[in-house]
């Protein structure tokens, strides 16, 4: 059986030109669906371990995964701010042992701004309860003198070029119509965060007052015409923040977690609610999913047509071969042998496929994978394949294995009716 | 030594048989003449010699074995370790060289793997030595068998039959895609060959101008009565 597959691969090296589109083919299906199943669960993993530490997000009624979407993701947009008020009176509850307000809305140059306390830097989490880190600098001091300070994410600082005493200004919304920057009061970084694979690293943070001071002499988002107030007559006004965009609480103990969410969602003065971040993520995922569960059955569909492929070049080949497959016949061979020797090229036509396939992903997301990094937030980690993978290649491959058996079967039935003379 | 009993043979879908053949012995190491016309079932007949058709009533062994009685890959084997082979034409594998053309019935058949290396130390020493002795210049061992002319691609088939010392030789008009004085040199060196052997060689083909060189001569039509069947109640 040795030395059948070497005629096997001898044969096949004949045909070389051909059999090559072949390889290429299933080393392409195979790259898509490899380079796909692991951008799936690194987004997914990215995506749960985009927050952590925290037991409630609060915010206007609305859908819990578009609350998620826009208190964590800084994606879309809050239907209804808060009260301030209102904050301060969950913050009393009994079981609250922490909150942080978030105020979001402006821009700078495509990342978003967010309006926090300092307390943000210390409280929030990501992973496995890992805190913020500066990598350079400090936290910005949310008070009147640290007014215009900001601190911003890696990404923002690397993609940027941004260094400590960078002057940046903000823009309204993100928008970019003219008039919509706030360029009469820029800011300065103070902090640089480490790199921590979640959107705080895409994010611009500032102080409440300072989102107050910016928008003072705007209304109904457009600045007020005839009113100028300058960057240090702001500070003389109250910058107390009247309204945030949502708040993340920590709880004294994590089974209060439903209490306070219910006595949120029951609070009077105001139409609110909370969610607890973990069933949001997972709630957010199934929306995901379908799509996801789409895009990998159209991989699978690019898959066995490049599969189909390689029986269709084979069989094509075959009618050309039955002379060989008569000399093999000749000289011993059964129609056996035949069966094994046409299987087992498309046997290691898919594994050469697969193998390069395995290949082409490994190089896609060692070079592709720190621009994805910093254009879609997304860490691609080149470690051995997941079980999943796993799954998908063994998949790839038994039908290449299965697939082989038609050109085989067609061989074996050529064989016994040529006898030794072909009738070609 | 090959003996033939009765034997009837239609292709599948037939509706009459294309050989019906009563008798037929053939001793060993006898050089024999099989000549017929083109269509006559020659190339039927050596197929049922060789074990890859079976007769559809009769009898038909080689070296003392009904083929009949053999499972499929029982005849695969004894075909592997007692026939050489010779076709017309496009006798090699395009994809390897002269050498390993040449021992092809090695892989299949353990017992010429052996002959042939108990005769020239390893089966590669045996083929070296036979393409030799078949005229093949050294330099063309090696070559792909795809950039052989006809006359050397005939001279590598006929050392692939001979290699192992099979017991029969059966060659279906190998001389026929070459010129007169190719095809004398080619019948020169296999009959030699087979007689240096001792290997039984049974030669089919349309022209009668080489029978002269062989012990015995058959033609086809003498013993073949397909008719037969038609007037059996």
């Amino acid at each position: 059986m040795k030395g059948l597959l070497g005629l096997a691969a001898r044969s096949g090296w004949n045909r070389r030109q051909t059999l090559s589109l072949v390889v290429a083919s299933i080393a392409l299906a195979t790259l898509l669906l490899l380079s796909f199943d692991r951008v799936r669960t690194d987004v997914r993993e990215s995506f749960s371990q985009s927050v952590s530490g925290t037991d409630l997000v609060m915010g206007a009624r609305t859908g819990s995964v578009q609350l998620m979407l826009y208190a964590v993701f800084h994606i879309g947009g809050a239907t209804n701010n808060i009260r301030m008020t209102s904050v301060q009176a969950i913050s009393a509850h009994r079981s609250v042992e922490w909150i942080v307000p978030l105020s979001l809305g402006d821009s700078h140059r495509g990342f978003a701004v967010l309006g926090t306390t300092p307390e943000y830097f210390t409280r929030f989490k990501y992973g496995e309860h890992q805190p913020l880190a500066l990598a350079a600098g400090r936290a910005f001091t949310g008070d009147i003198d640290g007014l215009y300070e900001a601190v911003i994410g890696a990404e923002a600082a690397q993609a940027l070029g941004y260094g400590l005493g960078q002057r940046i200004t903000l823009r309204h919304g993100s928008g970019s119509g003219p008039g919509s920057e706030h360029a009469d009061k820029p800011f300065t970084v103070v902090g640089i965060l480490a790199r921590t694979g979640t959107p705080v690293d895409r994010t611009v943070h500032v102080s409440l007052p300072a989102m107050e001071a910016i928008h003072i002499d705007w209304a109904g988002g457009a600045p007020l015409p005839g009113v100028r107030i300058g960057p240090e007559e702001a500070r003389k006004f109250d910058l107390a923040p009247k309204q945030v965009t949502a708040a993340l609480i920590g709880l004294k103990s994590r089974a209060a977690a439903f209490a306070v969410q219910r006595y949120i969602a029951d609070y009077p003065g105001e139409a609110l609610m909370a969610v607890l971040p973990g069933v949001a993520l997972d709630e957010l995922w199934n929306v995901v999913g379908i799509g996801e569960k789409m895009l990998l059955g159209l991989s699978g569909i690019v898959a066995l047509v490049s599969l189909a492929g390689l029986v269709a070049v084979v069989l094509a080949g075959l009618n050309e071969r039955r002379r060989e497959l008569a000399v093999l016949r000749a000289v011993g061979a059964g129609p056996r042998h035949v069966l094994l020797l046409l299987a087992g090229e498309g046997v290691l036509i898919t594994l050469l496929g697969a193998g390069f396939g395995v290949l082409a992903t490994t190089a896609l997301i060692g070079l592709a994978g720190p621009a994805i990094q910093s254009h879609f937030g997304i860490a691609l980690n080149l470690s051995a394949p997941a079980m999943s993978q796993w799954l998908l290649l063994a998949g790839v491959i038994a039908t290449g294995v299965l697939a082989s058996l038609v050109p085989g079967w067609r061989a074996y039935r050529l064989s016994l009716a040529d006898g030794l003379s072909p009738r070609t | 030594m090959i003996e033939i009993h009765d034997l009837r043979f239609a292709w599948p879908g037939a509706q009459s048989d294309c050989l019906a053949i009563d008798e037929l012995t053939i001793a060993s190491g006898e050089r024999v003449f099989l000549h017929g016309p083109s269509g006559g079932g020659k190339s039927t007949l050596l197929g049922l010699l060789a074990g890859v058709l079976v007769p559809r009533q009769g009898r038909v062994s080689l070296q003392g074995r009904d083929w009949s009685s053999l499972s499929g890959a029982h005849r695969d084997a004894h075909r592997a370790d007692h026939v050489g082979y010779i076709f017309q034409q496009f006798n090699l594998l395009p994809y390897l060289d002269a050498t390993d053309n040449v021992l092809l019935p090695c892989r299949f058949s353990g017992k010429r793997r052996a002959r042939a290396a108990s005769e020239g130390g390893s089966p590669r020493a045996a083929a070296r030595s036979l393409l030799e002795r078949v005229g093949l210049e050294p330099d063309l061992r090696a070559r792909p068998a795809s950039m052989l002319s006809v006359g050397q691609q005939q001279r590598v088939a006929a050392a692939r039959a001979l290699i192992g010392h099979p017991e029969v030789v059966i060659a279906d008009e190998p001389t026929s895609a070459l010129d007169a004085p190719l095809r004398d040199a080619f019948m020169d060196l296999l009959l030699g060959q087979c007689a240096a052997a001792g290997s039984t060689l049974v030669f089919v083909s349309h022209d009668e101008r080489l029978a002269a060189r062989f012990d015995r001569v058959v033609p086809l039509a003498a013993i073949n009565r397909p008719a037969a069947r038609e007037v059996q109640p």
